[in-house]
Parts: structure tokens; C-alpha cells; sequence
């Protein structure tokens, strides 16, 4: 079954391309289709959650499609229409930027704004506890980022490349995302040389403090006692 | 449908549209790993195809997991416990569903963060019919291919050493709150001590100071 992609049908008039409406019209049936990509199995309640530490600006697109055991015919089925999924996309900072229901078969897209580990969560919308009967869900999932999200084909179409320029036009997006990822890192580095030098103050401001406290109460404590003593006729 | 160039076209797609199944695809994730819990990932690959899997314990514990692949019949085919980070390759010989599980269960407390890279088969080109070339490339053609090549291998690489730094920033925050809690801690210890040693001590020479008296008299 195709995904909602947003079909355009395109009627050709006699004579011009119908070869390359064609084409496109089957190409795009071709990428569209989903393969069975990797799967796992979520329970009821459960909240899967996954982690994509990226840079900013980057785009994300997840594909998911769900399966249903049925008991009867003993496999997975497609699920049942009302059965949906619900993503929750949170940013570094822990800050809602997409949550949303989506069908037994959706298509999520988000661009990080902020560098740093999003986390994207799944867990199915299911309210009839019989709907999976002690079974679990098959959920395939497909997440691309940065560069791998792109669609070149869309792309040559659009800008009416060849294949050459095609290929270049690759390898440009695969340079950007290489100095977003190396603009990501440095500042990375600058967060981790802070947090090794905050660690470096501490110890050191501690354990000058712990010795003038040690001091402190070893001249303290011979002070109290030695005028106790002498309170007690004992010195 | 009219025309011979159309037809054969259609006809290649249609092809490519039954051939679905054969389309390469690979999974890269990281998912958190609760303390004694197993996670299991499934995948269909065809007879012949050579599947890859790297994974890394980013974050948690020991930074390690066990880890074990199995094949359609269920026969073990890796099965490593308490790995930092490995990489596998395998050929499936059997068509069907491939199943590997990373499992935290040897873990009470700690839970894990584990970054995987599954993928099977090559690389598709970004255009299908690239695929079925009848010449052989031109020189630009060529070179454009070996940058690409060596562009992911940058990227691999980037990929790997933003797992390992985040490993090490875990760990180097880790360390730099338990510094605060250990001196706050061993602190209030230096006083609770001090006094209560101060307190004992003056305790012994009060108490004796009824017996002390019945002496000296």
C-alpha cells in the first residue's frame, strides 16, 4: 500500500510525454512503497523513545507503519484504522516541538532549530485494552536525517538536473552536513573543556577549604577541651 | 499506451516496482535501554545479502551490553556479553526475518543508552535507474563516485567520534557532580565527627567524677 504522500494525478494531453508521466507516476510508487523496514514490538502502554543527537538546522523524517498479531490467522496484520500512534518530538532543552496523532501509518518530519540530542517518542493511542489482547504491537520504523532525508529525485525533477549535476548536487549536501556536524562539535568540545575545567575549580577550592576546616576545628577542639580540663581542676 | 520508449520504461519500473523487496536499507538508532530489560529488533533480508551491525554503549553503568544476532530458524549467530562497542557482518545464507536483541538484564540499577548501525545490503543510488547503466561511467562520473565514497567514510568517522565524546562528556559530568556531593558530604562528616568526639571525651570525665570524689575521700 503507498504512503500518504499527496497524489497529483497528471492527465496527459495526446502527444507530449506520456513516457515521462509515466515514469514519474511509477517511480514514485517505487520510493514510495515501503519495504519492510526494521521492526520491534511495542506493548500497550509502552513509550518507546529514541535519542538523535544532531546539529541544528537539520531535518528529520521518520516513517512508521503498524502491525496487529491476529490471533485467528496467527500473524500480523495491518492494524485496524483506529489504532494511531502518537510522536513526541522534545528539542535539547526538553521543549515540545511536535506532538501529534497519527494514523497506523504515518509520516513525521521536524528541522532541529537547536543542536543537541532530540528525542523521539512513540506510543500507540489504544483506549480498547481487548485491541491487543496480551499481544504486542509490530511497529516498522524508518528515521532519516540530514542529508539521507533528502529526495533526489524530487530534487531532478524540480530543478530539471542531469545526472551529473544529480551527483554533485549530492555531494554538496553531504559536504554541508559534514561542517554542520564539525560546527556541532566544536561546540560540543567548548561545553565538555568547561565542564572538565569546573571540575578542576571545585577540586581545588574544596580541598583548601576542607584543610582550613580541619585546621579550624583541630585548634577548636584543643581550645574547648584544654579550658574543660581546667575547669576540672585536671590541667 | 501508445509508445515503444514509454512501454520499455513502465516496463522497467514495473520491474523495479516488483523488485521492491530487494531495495538496501539500513537503520541507525539510539534508544535508551532500561536496567534488566532486553530490546529486540527485527529485520527481513534475502538469501545472499550481507547485512552489517555496529552498535556502542553511549551512556549508563559500565558502558556495556550484551548483545546477540539470530536467524530465521533461531540459531545464535553472535552472541557477545558485556561489550563496550563491536562490529559484525554476516552473509544471510536463509532468507527471513533476522532478529538481534541487546539485553541490560545482568544490570540491577543502570540504565543504558545504545547507539546501533544495521544495514544490509550496498548503498542504493539516489536515482533508480543509475542502477542499470549499460555504459561504463565517464571520468566525472567516476570521480563524483569516489568523493561520495570518501565523503561517507568522513562521516562514519565524525559519527564515531561524536559517540565517543559523548561518552566522555557523560562521564566527565558524572564525575564533576559527584565531586560536589562528595565534598558537601565529607564536610558535614568533618563536623558531625569533631563534635561528637569533643562530646564523648568530656562525657568520660563527667561521668567519673562521683567515683573520683568517693576516692579522694
Amino acid at each position: 500500500m503507498a504512503v500518504e504522500l499527496g497524489v497529483r494525478v497528471v492527465r496527459p494531453r495526446p502527444g507530449t510525454e506520456l513516457g515521462g508521466v509515466m515514469r514519474a507516476l511509477l517511480l514514485w510508487l517505487w520510493l514510495a512503497t515501503p519495504g519492510s523496514a526494521l521492526y520491534f514490538h511495542i506493548g500497550e502502554t509502552e513509550k518507546k523513545c529514541f535519542i538523535e543527537e544532531i546539529p541544528d538546522e537539520t531535518m528529520v523524517i521518520g516513517n512508521y507503519r503498524t502491525q496487529l498479531y491476529d490471533k485467528q490467522r496467527e500473524e500480523y496484520q495491518p492494524a485496524t484504522p483506529g489504532l494511531g500512534m502518537f510522536v513526541e518530538v522534545k528539542d535539547p532543552e526538553d521543549k515540545v516541538i511536535l506532538a501529534r496523532q497519527y494514523g497506523s501509518e504515518g509520516r513525521f518530519t521536524f528541522t532541529s532549530h537547536t543542536p543537541g540530542e532530540h528525542q523521539i517518542c512513540l506510543h500507540s493511542n489504544s483506549t480498547k485494552f481487548s485491541l491487543f489482547a496480551g499481544g504486542m504491537l509490530r511497529v516498522h520504523l524508518d528515521i532519516q536525517v540530514g542529508e539521507h532525508a533528502n529526495d533526489y529525485a524530487e530534487i531532478a525533477a524540480k530543478d530539471k538536473l542531469s545526472e551529473l549535476q544529480l551527483r554533485v548536487r549530492q555531494l554538496v549536501e553531504q559536504v554541508e552536513q559534514i561542517q554542520k556536524e564539525q560546527n556541532y562539535q566544536r561546540w560540543r568540545e567548548e561545553r565538555f573543556r568547561q565542564t572538565s575545567e569546573s571540575t578542576n575549580q571545585r577540586v581545588l577550592w574544596w580541598s583548601i577549604l576542607q584543610t582550613l576546616i580541619l585546621v579550624a576545628i583541630g585548634v577548636w577542639q584543643m581550645r574547648h577541651l584544654k579550658s574543660f580540663f581546667e575547669a576540672k581542676k585536671l590541667v | 499506451m501508445g509508445r515503444a520508449a514509454p512501454r520499455s520504461a513502465s516496463a522497467l519500473l514495473l520491474l523495479l516496482l516488483l523488485l521492491r523487496a530487494e531495495r538496501p536499507r539500513g537503520a541507525e538508532l539510539t534508544f535508551e535501554l532500561p536496567d534488566n530489560a532486553k530490546q529486540c529488533f527485527h529485520e527481513e533480508v534475502e538469501q545472499g545479502v550481507k547485512f552489517s551491525l555496529d552498535y556502542q554503549v553511549i551512556t549508563g553503568g559500565h558502558y556495556d551490553v550484551d548483545c546477540y544476532v539470530e536467524d530465521p530458524q533461531g540459531n545464535p549467530i553472535y552472541r557477545e556479553t558485556k561489550k563496550q562497542y563491536d562490529s559484525f557482518t554476516h552473509r544471510a545464507e536463509v532468507k527471513g526475518v533476522y532478529q538481534f536483541c541487546f539485553s541490560n538484564e545482568f544490570s540491577t540499577f543502570s540504565h543504558k543508552t545504545v547507539y546501533f548501525d544495521f544495514q544490509v545490503g550496498d548503498e542504493p543510488p539516489i536515482l533508480p535507474d543509475m542502477g542499470n547503466r549499460v555504459t561504463a561511467l565517464t571520468q566525472m562520473e567516476s570521480a563524483c563516485v569516489t568523493i561520495h565514497e570518501a565523503l561517507k567514510t568522513v562521516i562514519d568517522s565524525q559519527t564515531h567520534y561524536r559517540l565517543r565524546e559523548a561518552q566522555d562528556r557523560a562521564r566527565a559530568e558524572d564525575l564533576n557532580s559527584r565531586v560536589s556531593y562528595w565534598s558537601i558530604g565529607e564536610t558535614i562528616a568533618l563536623f558531625v565527627v569533631s563534635f561528637s568526639q569533643v562530646l564523648l571525651l568530656k562525657s568520660f570525665f563527667t561521668e567519673k567524677r562521683p567515683v573520683s570524689r568517693a576516692v579522694h575521700s
